[in-house]
């Protein structure tokens, strides 16, 4: 980071490194409305964004968004639930288009509109049902102040390779706290290449929303005359036209959900801190994490072997996860809700027996609640 | 390239026999292609609706969202676009125009290049006949027989007034591609309205009834309404500023006696410098090597009531930076005091300073009682901070001064007061 002098400590907050972040990778658009505790990506798009700007609503600003896509953009919004949940059916609608985007979801205390200014992690289960089918929607969970650069990176070559809307989630304490940190620490980012469909026989161009070689269809905006396109968040064949539910648009379907399934390797991200002999696995995201991290170390320097893992793609699940839990004779998941939703989300009802939680409503979790569960 | 002049690519379109919407389609193309429009610099967005089912008989670019958002999303197209040679056409119903009502006024009032031709045929076609928001007084639809006993929206007044650049209401009968073409190759945001009906259910329904009456009874004028207005440039954004350009470095020039990780909470009334003393303190503490976290917090009116900030310092990383029971805690006012009562009561240890104008709490904390309000109520927090500097240890007061300095408050703030009353203390 050529910006600031060698080993030189700055006092920021994540949502500068994520807004900062994302426009590096080639974000280019943000489309705000006022939400707490979402506010500060707001002031800080409307400084580094080469387009902002004010949308009348949450439906509005995903619409504006998909409009944009459409056109080459690759836009930003960043929301809270009640925010979020009028964005659902438009979001669908880009998952449908296959139009890339990047929402940023900053939890707080809900239901409804809950508390504004209290943290929680309360959302994941909503994201993981959000597409009707329940087809999986890409979503990115930042732990600590370099994921807030390094995932939001990725969340833009995610949704730009991808093609689809992906979801950057983090919470009130997250973004809204300053730490003292070094910015020459973070990776330098390279921007998005995005793959544009060219023509092989130009005067019979046909381009179809799906047909190529690969899962994901390549780009052709709407603002060249080369060729037709159709994008259509109606059920629709290749050619990007309506259809009940005949074979073709059913595979066009299919294969949305596997693109995401199969691409998933790609865009796999965790923190694996393996201590040899262990037999304690603590699992934390998000907030939660750094209490985790603390644990962790209290644990070991007491003497009682732990292991570490914090997913970071929390949807769709990475295959990797199960097979780290495995390894264990007991598991300790920690976040901030009382109904532990990513055990919910790896295991359904059927909980094993070693599997613990540690829960909290309106209050973070701290070390000790989950060095309790461990010992 | 593939050139098409044709905008339609067939003369059967998909809906029932005599529905205005097909006029509304041939119109439009006729339209386009009298202008010499290349269908391909032609952005169709359609909604949900009968009308929607339209888009593939275009040999325009063709965007198919949801019910009622295509004037959003047009918008969005519109933004991006970025062209004045292409052309962004909404197809939307009355039914959309009710639903999505909100982005057809924000567009207007943008005042966005494109054109929003809205399929008044007074009824929920697709859906089976039911009343809309722009279905006329009396009229007959499958959810109210009796006639609706509502008057409906009069989309063009409202258009005009939200600042359209062109609004205009036609009936859809006949050949009516002129008035169209006037829409489209109108600069800023047009919106005509184009009077039709359903012979499914509006005709089924209205027996007898002739479509100009309906619209005359209704109230609703044949015209064109006009705003002398500028098309929406793109006003914001083109410069941008790299976010870490102006955030200051802080190199370590002071030392720290600090052995253990540090809780601190500041608290005070807002308007009193709460949130300005723990930037100092974080600074302060970095300039010393220290690891700092710093939040806020404050009532949603920002301007009274209380003021906190919450501070962890630390000689070595912080992870974890929730504050249970703090080990400090500087309250310089009533209203800090009453919203940290509980924390203080909590703590076993460590040290409470407090204004001494206020009445000392329940609290297993060390008391430090201080004159901080003495230097002026809008710098009693960052007198606090000075304070405790001094009587901890923690860091220098030269550390504080440096950052003052650093930030180039030094004229803003009581220094010399400062100084004074430090070396009082
Ligand atoms: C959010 C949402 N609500 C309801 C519907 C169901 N719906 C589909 S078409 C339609 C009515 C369309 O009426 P209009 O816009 O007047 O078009 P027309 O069919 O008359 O051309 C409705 C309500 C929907 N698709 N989405
Ligand atoms: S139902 Fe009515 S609006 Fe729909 S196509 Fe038939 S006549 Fe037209
Ligand atoms: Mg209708």
């Amino acid at each position: 980071m050529q910006e600031t002098t060698k080993g030189a400590h700055t006092l920021v907050d994540a949502s500068r490194l994520i807004i900062e972040g994302l426009a590096r990778a080639g974000a280019d658009s943000f489309i705000g409305y006022p939400i707490t505790p979402a506010n500060l990506l707001y002031a800080y798009s409307s400084q580094r964004m080469p387009l902002m700007l004010p949308a009348p609503d949450e439906i509005t600003t995903i619409q504006w968004m998909t409009g944009l896509a459409a056109t080459g953009k690759v836009p930003v919004t960043a929301t809270s639930f009640p925010g979020f949940a009028l964005m659902v059916e438009s979001i669908n609608m880009a998952y449908m288009m296959e139009l890339p985007m990047v929402i940023i979801l900053v939890q707080r205390l809900g239901p409804a509109t809950g508390t504004a200014t209290c943290g929680a992690q309360g959302d994941l289960l909503l994201l993981k049902g959000m597409i009707s089918g329940g087809h999986p929607i890409p979503v990115l969970c930042t732990s600590n102040f370099e994921d807030s650069w390094e995932l939001s990176e990725k969340a833009v070559k995610m949704s730009v390779e991808l093609r689809t809307p992906v979801v950057l989630l983090t919470s009130k304490e997250e973004v809204m706290t300053h730490k003292s940190f070094q910015l020459d620490k973070l990776n330098d980012i390279i921007p998005v290449e995005k793959k544009y469909f060219s023509c092989k026989d130009k005067n019979n161009c046909i381009y179809k929303s799906y047909g190529g070689d690969g899962l994901v269809p390549d780009f052709l905006p709407v603002t060249q005359n080369d060729c037709q396109v159709r994008i259509n968040a109606s059920t629709h064949d290749k050619m990007g036209i309506l259809q009940h539910s005949n074979d073709e648009s059913m595979a066009n379907t299919r294969r949305l959900e596997d693109k995401n399934l199969h691409c998933l390797d790609n865009y796999t991200f965790y923190d694996y801190d393996e201590q040899k002999g262990a037999d304690n696995l603590i699992i934390s995201f998000g907030i939660t994490a750094a209490a985790a991290k603390n644990a962790v170390n209290k644990l070991r320097h007491d003497g009682i072997k732990t292991s570490l893992l914090i997913p970071k793609t929390l949807l769709p699940v990475p295959k990797q996860y199960l097979e780290i839990i495995e390894k264990y004779s007991r598991v300790v998941m920690a976040e901030e809700n009382i109904n532990n939703q990513f055990g919910d989300i790896l295991f359904g009802m059927n909980k094993p027996e070693k599997l613990r939680f540690v829960g909290n409503l309106g209050k973070m979790i701290t070390p000790q609640q989950i060095i309790q569960e461990v010992k | 390239m593939t050139i098409h002049t044709a905008i339609l690519n067939t003369d059967s379109l998909p809906f029932c026999k005599g529905c205005g919407h097909d006029l509304i389609a041939k119109n439009t193309a006729k339209a386009l292609e009298k202008m010499g429009y290349d269908p391909l610099d032609v952005i169709v967005v359609t909604d949900i609706g009968c009308h929607g089912i339209i888009d593939k008989c275009l040999n325009t670019h063709t965007v198919h969202g949801l019910h009622g958002r295509s004037a959003a999303l047009g918008a969005g197209i519109a933004f991006g676009v970025d062209n004045p040679n292409k052309k962004v056409i909404v197809f939307i119903g009355d039914g959309g125009s009710t639903i999505g009502l909100q982005h057809i006024m924000e567009a207007a009032r943008l005042n966005l290049p494109m054109t929003v031709v809205v399929h008044n045929n007074f009824l929920y076609g697709m859906t089976g006949g039911q009343t809309s928001g722009l279905t006329p007084q009396g009229f007959n639809t499958t959810t109210s027989y009796e006639g609706n006993p509502y008057a409906g929206y009069d989309i063009c007044a409202l258009s005009h007034t939200a600042g359209a650049t062109l609004t205009s209401r036609i009936i859809g009968i006949g050949d009516y591609s002129d008035k169209l073409a006037v829409a489209f190759g109108t600069k800023g945001f047009s919106l005509i309205e184009v009077m039709e009906i359903c012979p499914s259910y509006g005709v089924k329904l209205n027996p007898k009834r002739k479509l100009k009456e309906i619209v005359e009874e209704a109230g609703r004028e044949i015209g064109e309404w006009i705003n002398k207005r500028n098309a929406f440039e793109n006003q914001q954004g083109r410069k941008t500023n790299n976010l870490f350009a102006k955030v200051p470095d802080i190199k370590k020039v002071f030392n720290s006696y600090l052995k253990h990780p540090m809780s601190i909470i500041l608290s005070g009334s807002a308007g009193e410098g709460v949130q300005l003393a723990a930037t100092l303190l974080s600074e302060a503490s970095i300039r010393s090597g220290l690891s700092v976290t710093q939040k806020g917090s404050y009532p949603v009116t920002v301007g009274v009531g209380f003021s906190t900030a919450e501070l962890n310092l630390s000689p070595e990383e912080i992870l974890f930076h929730g504050i249970d029971v703090p080990d400090v805690v500087v309250i310089t006012s009533a209203d800090g005091l009453a919203h940290n009562k509980a924390r203080i009561k909590n703590m076993k240890s460590g040290k409470l300073f407090i204004d001494s104008s206020l009445t000392v709490p329940e609290t297993g904390a060390e008391i430090i009682a201080h004159d901080f309000r003495s230097i002026g109520a809008r710098d009693a927090s960052i007198y606090g901070v000075f304070y405790f500097a001094l009587k901890s240890g923690i860091i220098s007061t030269e550390s504080l001064f440096k950052t003052i300095e650093e930030k180039g408050l030094t004229d803003k703030l009581p220094m010399e007061k400062i100084k004074v009353k430090l070396a009082e203390a």
